[in-house]
Order: structure tokens, then sequence, then C-alpha cells
């Protein structure tokens, strides 16, 4: 027989007892709907973790490092120096070489400072660091009051509310965040920022000509053993204020205040590492006491950080924790997947005894198809269509369930929160795939239930089957 | 059609629709073994109209059963056209009871969810015919049976002579060159079934058609077929118009 013949048999089949392949195909349909409640809550949370994360750059990042271990701590520091192989420089052709890895986006220098800022002739001393272009993708920059910066060499600056609200005069209350960000940026948002920094300029030459014309040279040069280190002054316009702490993982030495890299680059601001680098800095190329590398896909930053390490630099990436939350995740699933497939295995029991009860009482029905000329494939293939039929309908009606628990189940959440003061959260998520494959499940599974009945009755023997009244 | 195997047909012979060599149906009943058929040799040749008689459990209809391919015999041999049915595998059988046999029965065996149209064209679907072609062939062999204006009710809103004339149209609809009826007129009263009893003879004469017709009216036998086998216990017993058949077993049964 022809599948469309199929189908419309099986309909009209299952049309006849109404009433009994209703009640089965809404015991698939709960049976699927507990399956798509579990694991889209659990893709939900997934994609909600992830979201978090992958915005934070925590996850695509490898931090390179001129030692074995990130900050020089452990022993190393005690020997006064790395071993003599791991004992690469991290400068700009390093640099160059790590970018061109493979899976590797972009590689760029982390420039950090303390510096003074001056606002309304008043000194605010904070730590400054440079933001890659990349960076405006980033969930703290994303959302932020005013823009990110014009050009990657502009003289702006984005600043942190907290310490914008240094500079507006504000001290937060203790514990909680109640200051808008809105009424930070009217007053800030355009003005200008001075801030004074040490230039390193190479001790044989006077001021750096890479120096930008804002740059004015002052008094009070230090004279190191090979370069030298002028003040200088740095005009720069406030262009956003940032609600979040996008540096929250660095801790006590997370920035506040973030300069584009280019701009940061060409100040040659004088940096701690120098200090450590003494002897071997001594040439006008930059070295850089770490390096933030941005992979691709989280998925590569084990072969990324592998390959950095071979070039005889220390990586740090935030790859183990993932890896336990990956775990976490995949043990979830299992553990949702299963629990939302009982109901499905207890509905395809379901699907059995219906059909069973169905060849019992189709008896004559067989018998008579198989006399006017039905093969036993024929027949096995009616009964399959008509499991099949069922599962469909149940699974597209157990989707709709689902999607209708979820979105209750959200809506629910989402009151919750609000109450505790935080933002709305979608919990939720049925992407396409998973509807596409939760009615295939259904399907699939009801043409297995349907093996042993369709089995069943092809076997009939149509003397018998016609004899029974 | 072409999957079924067809034993060549012998010069001469070509006229023979249907041989069965010492035929025989046993089956176990908890422990007596009932000889349900029990060494029936006969020939029915091509375009014949032949009856078969019995008593209820003569195994009459256990015969019938045999040569619709819907029973495979215990032992030896049934022909049917050519195709030697003992040897044919259930798909084949299913591929014979579909285009090369059409069956009535005593009680319509029509599907009660389906109308009469849907019911006529069932065969059809198993046969893999176009919808729109099995429609004009329903339409067309519902008229031939007169209930074109039924063609939409279900069987449970026609009378008794109606659904076995649907049954008819339906056995037909394949064109088969052997039509088997299992007491087609047994639940029909004596008006009806005349109707009936005249279809077949019109289509055993029009048509050409084999009909072979297992009945316990030996009047109904005698008025419309053209040979009557006696069947009891199982065995081909004395038939009154062949002599020479009588009492003996291992000759072909009724050579007219």
């Amino acid at each position: 027989m022809k599948i469309p013949d199929l189908a419309e048999l099986a309909l009209r089949n299952l049309r006849e007892s109404l009433l009994r392949n209703s009640l089965t195909t809404l015991g698939i349909s709960v049976g699927v709907a507990s399956l798509v409640a579990m694991l889209s809550l659990g893709i939900g949370l997934q994609q909600l973790f992830s979201k978090r994360l992958a915005k934070s750059g925590l996850f695509d990042t490898v931090l390179v490092t001129s030692r074995r271990n990130l900050g020089g701590m452990g022993s190393e520091r005690n020997d006064g120096g790395p071993p003599p192989g791991e004992s690469r420089i991290l400068d700009e052709p390093a640099r160059q070489e790590i970018e061109r890895l493979p899976n590797v986006l972009e590689a760029y220098p982390d420039i950090r400072f303390v510096s003074e800022l001056r606002y309304d002739d008043k000194p605010h001393r904070t730590i400054i660091s440079a933001l890659p272009p990349s960076a405006k993708s980033n969930d703290a920059f994303e959302g932020m009051q005013g823009s990110f910066f014009s050009s990657d060499a502009a003289a702006e600056v984005i600043l942190q509310k907290t310490f914008a609200e240094e500079l507006v005069g504000k001290t937060p209350a203790r514990g909680i965040d109640e200051t808008n960000v809105a009424d930070l940026a009217k007053p800030l948002l355009g003005k200008e920022l001075t801030m004074l920094y040490s230039q390193r300029v190479a001790s044989a030459s006077a001021p750096s000509p890479l120096a930008p014309d804002a740059a004015t040279s002052a008094d009070g040069d230090i004279v190191g053993a090979s370069y030298s280190v002028v003040s200088r002054e740095q005009k720069l316009k406030i262009v956003g204020i940032s609600d979040q702490d996008p540096e929250s993982m660095r801790g006590p030495t997370r920035a506040k205040v973030f300069l584009p890299l280019k701009l940061a680059e060409s100040l040659h601001v004088m940096q701690p590492a120098d200090l450590r680098e003494l002897s071997r800095a001594a040439s006008d190329q930059p070295v850089y006491s770490s390096v933030s590398v941005r992979v691709k896909n989280p998925a590569q930053v084990q072969l990324v950080e592998d390959a950095i390490k071979k070039m005889g630099f220390g990586t740090f990436s935030i790859l183990d924790a993932s890896r336990g939350l990956q775990l976490v995740f995949r043990v979830l699933y299992a553990f949702l997947g299963v629990f939302g497939s009982l109901a499905l295995i207890v509905a395809s029991i379901g699907i059995v005894n219906t059909l069973v009860m169905a060849i019992l009482e189709r008896r004559r029905e067989i018998g008579i198809m198989k006399a006017i000329g039905a093969s036993d494939a024929d027949v096995k293939r009616i009964f399959f269509a008509e499991a099949g039929v069922m599962g469909i309908f149940g699974g597209v009606a157990g989707v709709v369930l689902g999607w209708a628990i979820g979105q209750v189940i959200n809506f629910g959440t989402n009151i919750y929160l609000k109450r505790e003061g935080f933002p709305p959260e979608h919990l939720w998520a049925v992407p396409l795939w998973l509807v596409a494959f939760a009615i295939l499940f259904a399907f699939l599974v009801s043409l297995v239930s349907g093996l042993y009945p369709a089995g069943r009755a092809a076997r009939l023997d149509p003397v018998q089957a016609l004899r029974y009244e | 059609m072409t999957a079924v195997p067809v034993v060549p047909p012998v010069r001469g012979a070509a006229a023979i629709a249907i041989h069965s060599e010492n035929l025989c149906r046993h089956y176990r009943m908890g422990d007596t073994l009932i000889r349900a058929v029990d060494g029936v040799s006969l020939e029915v040749r091509a375009g014949e109209f032949v009856a078969l008689l019995g008593s209820s459990g003569s195994g009459k209809s256990s015969v019938l059963n045999l040569i619709a391919g819907l029973d495979r015999p215990t032992s030896g041999s049934v022909v049917v056209q050519y195709r030697d049915l003992a040897k044919l595998s259930r798909e084949e059988l299913a591929k014979y009871r579909l285009h090369v046999v059409g069956m009535v029965f005593q009680s319509f065996n029509l599907i009660a969810s389906m109308t009469l149209t849907e019911n006529v064209e069932l065969p059809l679907r198993f046969a893999e015919v176009d919808r729109g072609q099995r429609q004009s062939m329903a339409r067309e062999a519902l008229e031939r049976v007169g209930l074109r204006a039924r063609m939409h009710h279900r069987p449970s809103e026609l009378s008794g002579g109606e659904q076995q004339r649907a049954a008819l149209a339906r056995a037909l609809i394949n064109r088969p060159q052997l039509l088997l009826a299992d007491e087609p007129t047994g639940n029909l009263d004596s008006h009806t079934g005349t109707e009936i009893m005249d279809m077949l003879r019109q289509f055993n004469r029009e048509l050409g058609m084999t009909i072979v017709m297992v009945t316990h009216e030996r009047a109904l036998a005698e008025r419309y077929a053209q040979r009557m086998i006696f069947l009891a216990d199982g065995k081909l017993v004395d038939d009154p118009t062949n002599t020479p058949a009588a009492g003996n077993a291992n000759a072909p049964g009724g050579r007219p």
C-alpha cells in the first residue's frame, strides 16, 4: 500500500474508536510534554549560564604570561627567574606569533596601570586598563550608558559605575546599589578627564615621537638603568558609563576606567612589568606583562593553550571550571531526559495496549482484508501507521503542552524574580530542534510500540479470523 | 503477479482452472486429529460453474479455503490457473488472492466502518492502483450490481441482498478469473437469494468466469450449477449426476 493510502486508512481507523485513541494520544502528549518541559528547562538554564559566561569573556580567553605561573606566583619568584628554556620575552613579535596560531581570534596585550585622573580639579587614583575593539560585544558594554569608543585610538574613556559615582561625589551605600547609571550619565558624558601617567622612553632619545600631540612633557624625569620615565598628561573624553563590572573576575586589581587599546599602546605607559624586565626591556619594543588571547570557540581553548605552552609561555584559562560546568549540564540533561522519557515510556505501553485491543476487535476485519488480497506486510503497515499517526499527533500536542507549561513556569519565575528585585530571565527555551526531536522521538517510540501489535496482526490466520464473530 | 510461479500449461489441458490431487487438510484439536479435507482430487474447467455440496462439517468450506489460498494443504496439491498453491510463499499467496480469485461469503464480510465505495476499492488499495482510477473502477463495479445510489452508505444501512451485491462488486473489482462463493445466499431470503444467484450466473456466462460455490441447498445447486461435487467427512462422495466417480476417491472427481 502507498503511504498516503496508509495514512488515510490509519486516520479513519483511529476515528472509529475516537475516545480510546484520543486517550492514548493524550497519554503520549503528556509524555512528550514532560520530556519537552524537562529538556527545555535544562536548555534554558544552560543558555542563561553560557550567555552570561560567554559574554564575560571567561571561557574563550587564554591569559598568556612570560612565566609558567601567572603573576609570578609560586617558586619562580624565589628562584629569581624562570629556567632558561621558558624565559621567553612576551613582546610584540611573540604576540603576533600567537595571533597567527590556528583558532585564535585575536591576541592583545594587557595594558594595566595605576594612574591619577583629574576631574573638576580633584585627583582620583584608580586602575586603568585597555580594551580591544572586540570588547564592544561584551555583556558589560552592550547595555551601558553612552557609547563604545568611536575608534581604537580615540582619546576617549569608559568609566565603571563605581568610579563614576566617585567622580560626582556620591558614595554608594554599602550593599545596595541604588544609584541609577542613567543619573550618572547626564552630568558626566561628554566631559573631559585629565590622566596623569608615566611614559617610558628609551634612554637614548628625548620624548618619543610616537607620543600623541595632547601629551605634554613635564618635569620630574626618572632616569632608569637604560630608559627614562617621563611624566605626561592626556586629556580624555568620557563616552560611556558601564553599569556592570567587566573585570569582576580580577578581584582587587580590576580596572574601573577603560581606554581604547591602540591609544593605550601609543602612550607607552610605564607598567609594573617594566621594572621586572628592566634588563631586557631596554629597547623601544614594548614588552608585555601578559597577553589576552581570544579563541574562536571555547572548545578550542585547550588546543590553543597547548600551542602557546609549546612556544614557551605560561597560560591560564578557566577551561577546567567550564569543563566541570559542562559535566554538570550533561548530568542535568541526562537526569531531566530520563525523567521526561519515563512518562513517554508509560505512554508507549498505552499504545501497545490500545493496538492489541484494536486487533482483538478488528480480527474479522483483518481476516477480510487478507481474504481479498492484503499481504502480511499490508496488515502490518496498517497497524504501524496507526501507531505512527498517534505518535505524531501526541508529539505535536505534547510540544504545545510542554511549551505552555514552560510559559507558565517562566511567568511564575519572573513574578518571583521581579518581587526579589532581579531583572526577568528566560529560564525556558524550546529551540526548534527540540520541537523536531520531540515529535520524531514520539513517532519513533510509537512505531516501536506498534512493532508487537502489528506483527501479531500480520500473523493472524485468515481462516480463523473470518470464523471469529 | 509476475512473482507468482506458474506451472506451464500442459497441451490439451489448457482449459483446466482448478486441479487438486489427493488434497488433505488435517489439524489437531486437543488429542484428536481432524481430517477436514481428506484426499480430495478434483478438476474444474475454466468457465465452469461448480457447486460443492455437503452437510455442515463435510469439509466443503475447507476445500474452498484451500482453493482460495487462505489455507495451506497438509499434503497433496492444488493447482489453480497453473499455480501450485502449496509452493507459494505467504506473500505470493496474498498476491494470488488479490489478483486471481474473488471471494464472497455467507456473512458478506464488508468492513463496517467503510462506505460501499471504500469497501469495493479496498482490494485496489492493496494492488496500489491510483486514487482516481480506483474511484472510477469502484463506481463502475457498484453500477454493475445496481448499487450506484448507495455508494456512500455504510454496510449497516443496507439490506442483506444489497450487502451481498456490494461484496460481489468487491470480489470482481480486480477482474479475477475465479470466483469462490461460500454459501452466498445463506443469510438471504429466497427472493434476494435468487437475485444474487442470477447475478453469479450472469458473471459466469457473460464474463466467462469460473465459479465454485459452496452450498448445502441442493435445489439451488441444481438450478444454477453446471455440475455438483459432493463431500462428506472431508472426502468426495457419490455424485448422482456422475456415476463413474461415485465411491472412487482416487479418480479425479466430477468429470461431467
